[in-house]
């Protein structure tokens, strides 16, 4: 590889970056498996047709509308759980007899299959609103809970105790001294949060939505509109993207003080 | 005591064990109001548990202890807190109205100032113990405590170190406990050296040699040489006259002009 630095007059013209080639090319065969009929549209969209069909669905709104159902899903399931997760933590985070409380039951809640829970809340919660966003709050919480604990017993104990010397205690402790220690785990936590949030919206949206990414998937498979569903899942995959490219976003504002930060 | 009426620091009957451990044995020390103490020990004699007994990190002592309010610590780590800036780290646990007027002059006094918004990570050891100088200074306390705060220097920073907390010393005037395994180090900054032995002070020694002091000087040799001796090191005693063969001589000379 040579660099710009290397050759100071490099000309800056247009060129392919070598890891976009090989999908570029699968691209390229679908879409001629298409054509020439070897791919039937009711198995998979044709490239071209998908694209036509994610233009057609921005301009009606059809996208937009159930883009805000579905974040707005995920995003409620993901405040709470990390409020629940997070609450959970500091309780045993900070002490002995906290630990002995939370963190038994939430290990044993842990094991369970967050997807194994589907139809226990559907019998609980009904088929609206709040089997949903409750399914995604559970399985967020728990990495939240599961860094965020990590995180602030990993605190270094001695800066604890200059802390405390130089009168810290109780919440500006808490505030000054174990929360930023801890923030590395929780900023970890957050991304894994945001991955299982994505995943659980997924799942939760199948059951009998009446808007949202998933209705729109569960549409279209009545329908064998299969360029619909692989726009919703660009869609997906779009916003799963740009989430985890926010919290490194946040990381690199929050974590500005660590060393591998500071120089790069 | 000669300075004061009422000491800084009253210790009586002091003792803690750890475990089948006893580190510290009805041990008495008073410390005059602006008075530099230096504690040498070997490791595990329980310098650092006295310190942290004064410095009230550990209660589980038995004995009485009177010490000032106004404690301030520097650790053998500079201890500041990665996520804060130089200048956060010293103000940190002191009113807006002393942060405000105080932590830029402490920066000043260790010659920091320049480094205020740096992060932590980013200074090398010895800003990192000025900074905890400062953060300790900024306080203005009445007893400064020390544990080994310049082991991890290297011998040039630490030279520096001993000279900034010597005129820091003499411009505020605080008691200091200073633990240390560095004997020229005690000899150089303190006005008592103490040796811990056995979880008592084997050796009180009141040091007179005039400020500011040379590590050359036959006053300081001779006091060195003892307090090793109590320490249980071994060296020949100072020689009277100088049998340094020639040759040898003429070596360090060049040594001397280069």
């Amino acid at each position: 590889m040579t660099t710009a630095a290397a050759i100071p007059n490099a000309p800056s013209r247009f060129r392919l970056p070598r890891r976009a080639v090989s999908p570029l090319i699968l691209i390229a065969l679908w879409e001629i498996g298409s054509r020439i009929g070897l791919i039937p549209a009711r198995i998979l969209a044709a490239p071209s047709q998908v694209v036509a069909t994610l233009f057609d669905m921005i301009a009606s709104g059809e996208l937009q509308s159930n883009l805000v159902v579905s974040l707005g899903r995920a995003l409620t399931g993901l405040a709470l759980g990390g409020f629940i997760g997070g609450g959970l933590a500091i309780i045993a985070g900070l002490s002995k007899r906290g630990e002995l409380a939370v963190d038994p039951p939430v290990q044993m809640l842990r094991t369970l299959p967050v997807l194994a829970l589907v139809q226990l809340f559907i019998v609980w919660f009904g088929i609206g609103e709040t089997p949903k966003i409750l399914l995604i709050a559970l399985g967020v919480s728990f990495p939240i809970y599961l860094n965020l604990y990590n995180g602030i017993r990993g605190v270094d104990p001695k800066l604890i105790e200059a802390a405390r010397t130089f009168g810290l205690s109780g919440p500006a402790l808490i505030r000054h001294v174990i929360l930023p220690g801890a923030m590395p785990s929780l900023l970890l936590g957050l991304r894994m949060a945001l991955t299982v949030s994505w995943l659980l919206l997924v799942i939760a949206e199948q059951i009998n939505a009446s808007a949202g990414l998933g209705y729109l998937i569960n549409n279209a498979r009545d329908f064998l509109q299969t360029d619909v569903i692989v726009v919703c899942l660009l869609v997906y995959a779009a916003i799963g993207l740009t989430a985890d490219a926010g919290v490194r976003a946040l990381e690199s504002r929050a974590l500005a003080w660590r060393p591998s930060l500071i120089k790069g | 005591m000669s300075r004061s009426d009422t000491p800084a620091v009253t210790v009586r009957n002091l003792s803690r064990s750890f475990g089948d451990a006893q580190i510290l044995t009805d041990l008495n020390l008073d410390i005059a109001p602006g008075e530099f103490i230096a504690l040498l020990g070997r490791s595990g004699s329980g310098k650092t548990t006295l310190l942290r007994a004064l410095g009230d990190l550990d209660n589980c002592y038995t004995g009485t202890i009177a010490a000032p309010a106004g404690r301030a610590i520097a650790f053998q780590e500079a201890r500041l807190l990665p996520w804060k800036t130089v200048r956060q780290n010293v103000g940190i646990g002191l009113t807006n109205v002393q942060r405000a007027t105080r932590v830029d002059i402490a920066l000043g006094e260790v010659g920091l100032a320049h480094r205020a918004d740096a992060w932590p990570a980013t200074l090398s050891g010895g800003e990192g113990q000025r900074a905890a100088l400062a953060r300790a200074l900024v306080r203005e306390p009445a007893l400064l405590l020390l544990d080994e705060p310049f082991a991890s220097l290297d011998a040039l920073t630490r030279i520096k170190m001993h000279r900034l907390v010597e005129s820091l010393w003499q411009a505020h005037k605080p008691a200091v406990l200073l633990v240390t395994h560095d004997v020229d180090e005690a000899v150089l900054l303190a006005d008592r050296v103490l040796v811990l032995e056995a979880g008592r002070i084997a050796i009180d020694e009141r040091v007179e040699i005039a400020r500011p002091r040379d590590t050359a000087d036959p006053a300081f040799q001779r006091l060195r040489a003892k307090l090793l001796r109590g320490l249980g090191v071994e060296i020949p005693e100072p020689r009277t006259e100088d049998r340094t063969p020639p040759q040898l001589r003429v070596v360090e000379r060049r040594e001397a002009v280069a």
